[in-house]
């Protein structure tokens, strides 16, 4: 069996690359799809620990976000769709109107 | 005895509820029954407590009857209890009787007011306040009544308040009598204090029994004394009562001549045992009344606003009352209260009705020859007069003789021959009242005299009763020159004094002294007939020989504008100044301050509100990541 370190250590360079990803990237298209990669990650490490320690707990998590994950992508998508009609732009800098 | 005394304020309590609530709605006719009906039961239930009071022996003396306790605190206790002993029932009977005839006659006199519900409201809350003020059997409950005059007194002076100088004169008056108040207060504060008790028969068995030192009695003394001299207009604190006669005719009559102001004369009188025990107190409370008796009866010499004679004259008898209560004749005071409020409420309520007659006119230089248009005023008036001159026989003689007998007894001679001047001034200046008024050549306006009239009867008859008692008042305490015992009103109220030593003159000198009195009353009289009607140019003759004394006595010694001078002007300037830099600046800093400063803080935090949504995610990545440490190491 594969030590669930191996996977770990995955869940964390995704995780990792989601993350810088969403922070350096401006399209919000891309941001988007690092959200997702996190949430992927996260679930690795979830079914990770589920298989070491042979509980079902991790593995019913990763339904719920997979589904969360679902319903996100629609009204995420929703929401950049409206952004594009409003500002002809899908950049993350160009919408800032909470600036203070 | 059935103990139902304790009824006697609550009846005009109740008419005043009723009035309140319902008042503007119920017919004139309705209002003037109910109100006039409740004093008058008020009355009813007075006499029969009274007789029931005779039955029983001067050792049962107060009967107290306790409602509830109403205050309970700690070792404080205040009760609402009243207590009924031969001085709170003369005083339950005077205010009474004399508030019934007065609140008749104003059926009369207000009849055409825009406002006689609440005229009458008000006048029952008085008549309840006053009550509560006689009755109450502790200093706290009394002191309630005491400010609940005060604040009647204050509505009714400003009855008018359309008019300025109304509004103005109440608030005079309930400003310095604030400043009495103060006095007051920290007298009974220093009783609860170091007696621990508020009720009367308490404090005066403590006080006589050697319980405080005599410092502190006479502290507490000078205290009560205090609010005695704001409440009676005594001097210093005398200036309101003369500004008190914008209120309309009645109230002048109940409040600030027959009731209220003597209040004062009563709280000295229910504390005797202070003034008795402490020479310098009571020294200080007879003096106070002489030399008020004297300076107000000069200021009354001048005045031509006939009300405003009436209240320099009243200023100047409860001067005498003090004179009395500060020798230690309490009963002599309470004596002259007792005869004061029939003569002069009599005499205001006849000065009411030549306002009436002259359509409000109050300038005694515009009246003149009213006797034969007044066939009912003018004898009254004449009776009152003649009861508060002094001349024998009737009732202002024997009280007024009684207090100076005892001034010049106890060796105050001082005092005493202040008490002879101040009974020739009166004498005078009643006199030249009655002379310019109902005497003399006409000098009214010809516009009002197409309108002169006498009095309705409902005016006129309370005058009559008024004048009836005014003669024959002064009966229940006959000087001692008559026999031992025949002054009923003293023996009646000693039981309630601490004991003085009495001092007794011989008889020869007792006749001598009322001799001098009378004397001096009628050249009194004598002067003001010569002056105003045998040499009406005397008068200006002597204005013109004197003009700096006259300007003086004419402008009331210049006291109201000193006052003004020394206390007002400076209190205003020093609120502005408070107002400028300290409500200004610090008050309103503070305010504004906390804006501002929580301006600036928004201010400062709206810079990492960026709007951009990495910066959100870099800042929470950061918080993430610290806390996750914290919770690893």
């Amino acid at each position: 069996m594969i030590p669930t370190i191996y996977f770990l250590i995955l869940s964390a360079v995704l995780f990792v690359m989601g993350t810088v990803g969403f922070l350096i990237k401006k399209d919000l298209i891309t941001q988007f799809m690092c959200v997702e990669v996190m949430l992927n990650a996260a679930n690795i490490a979830f079914v990770a620990f589920a298989a070491s320690t042979s509980s079902f707990d991790g593995q019913i998590i990763v339904f719920f976000i997979i589904t969360v994950a679902a319903a996100e992508a629609a009204v995420g998508l929703a929401i950049i769709l409206l952004v594009y009609k409003q500002k002809k732009t899908i950049k993350s800098e160009d919408s800032s109107l909470m600036k203070g | 005895m059935r103990e139902i005394f304790w009824l006697i304020p609550f009846v005009p309590a109740l008419s005043t509820l009723i009035l309140a609530v319902f008042g503007e709605k119920l017919p004139k006719k309705y209002i003037s029954f109910q109100a006039c009906g409740a004093v008058f039961i008020s009355f009813l239930i007075s006499v029969y407590s009274f007789i029931g009071l005779l039955k029983i022996s001067p050792e049962q003396y107060p009967v107290v009857k306790n409602l509830f306790s109403w205050i309970h605190s700690g070792n404080f206790q205040a009760n609402l209890s009243f207590q009924l002993d031969p001085l709170s029932a003369v005083m339950a009977m005077v205010v009474t009787a004399v508030g019934f005839l007065i609140h008749v006659y104003s059926i009369g006199y207000m009849a055409e007011d825009r406002s006689y519900s609440r005229f009458f409201t008000l006048m029952n809350l008085f008549t309840f306040s006053m009550l509560l003020l006689v009755m109450a059997s502790n200093i706290v409950l009394m002191f309630v009544g005491w400010e609940g005059v005060g604040f009647c007194s204050y509505m009714l002076i400003g009855f008018w308040f359309e008019k300025h100088s109304a509004a103005n004169a109440g608030k005079k008056a309930f400003i310095v009598n604030r400043i009495g108040d103060a006095g007051f207060l920290l007298g009974i504060l220093f009783i609860i204090v170091y007696i621990g008790s508020t009720e009367f028969v308490t404090i005066n068995n403590a006080v006589a029994g050697g319980s405080l030192s005599s410092g502190l009695i006479t502290l507490i003394a000078i205290l009560l004394f205090v609010g005695a001299t704001g409440k009676s207009a005594q001097i210093p604190l005398y200036v309101w009562l003369p500004d008190a006669m914008e209120g309309p005719t009645p109230v002048s009559a109940l409040i600030h001549a027959a009731t209220m102001v003597t209040a004062g004369v009563y709280m000295v009188a229910r504390m005797n045992v202070f003034y008795t025990m402490s020479e310098t107190a009571g020294f200080i409370v007879a003096i106070i009344g002489a030399i008020t008796a004297v300076y107000a009866g000069t200021m009354a010499l001048t005045q031509n606003d006939i009300k405003r004679v009436l209240a320099y004259s009243t200023i100047s008898q409860i001067g005498y009352m003090f004179i009395g209560c500060g020798v230690g004749a309490y009963a002599a005071g309470i004596f002259h209260l007792y005869t004061h409020a029939f003569f002069k409420s009599l005499l205001f309520l006849a000065a009411g009705s030549v306002m009436h007659a002259l359509s409000g006119e109050l300038d005694m230089r515009k009246m003149g020859g009213l006797k034969k248009y007044m066939p009912y005023t003018y004898p009254t008036f004449l009776i009152g007069a003649i009861a508060i001159a002094g001349v024998p026989f009737l009732s202002g003689f024997f009280s007024k003789d009684a207090i100076l007998t005892a001034a010049f007894a106890k060796g105050q001679y001082v005092v005493w021959a202040l008490g002879i001047l101040g009974a020739v001034l009166t004498a005078f200046y009643m006199f030249r009242l009655i002379f310019m008024t109902f005497h003399g050549k006409e000098r009214i306006n010809p516009e009002v005299k197409k309108h002169i009239h006498e009095s309705p009867p409902v005016m006129t008859i309370p005058l009559s009763i008024l004048a009836f008692f005014s003669v024959i008042a002064g009966y229940i305490g006959l000087p001692v020159v008559l026999g031992k015992n025949v002054n009923w009103f003293n023996n009646f109220l000693k039981p309630l004094m601490h004991p003085v030593h009495e001092a007794h003159l011989r008889l020869g000198t007792e006749w001598l002294l009322i001799l001098i009195s009378v004397v001096m009353a009628l050249s009194g009289i004598f002067i003001a007939y010569w002056f105003y009607l045998k040499k009406p140019d005397v008068p200006h003759k002597l204005v013109s020989r004197f003009p700096f004394l006259y300007k003086l006595l004419y402008n009331k010694y210049y006291v109201d504008e000193a006052y003004d001078k020394i206390f007002v002007k400076p209190a205003i300037k020093g609120s502005e100044l408070v107002y400028r830099k300290f409500d200004l600046n610090v008050i309103d800093g503070a305010v504004n301050g906390t804006a501002s400063g929580t301006g600036f803080f928004g201010k400062v935090l709206s810079y990492f509100q960026t709007g951009l949504i990495k910066d959100y995610t870099l800042i929470f990545l950061l918080g993430a990541v610290i806390l996750l440490g914290l919770l690893i190491f």
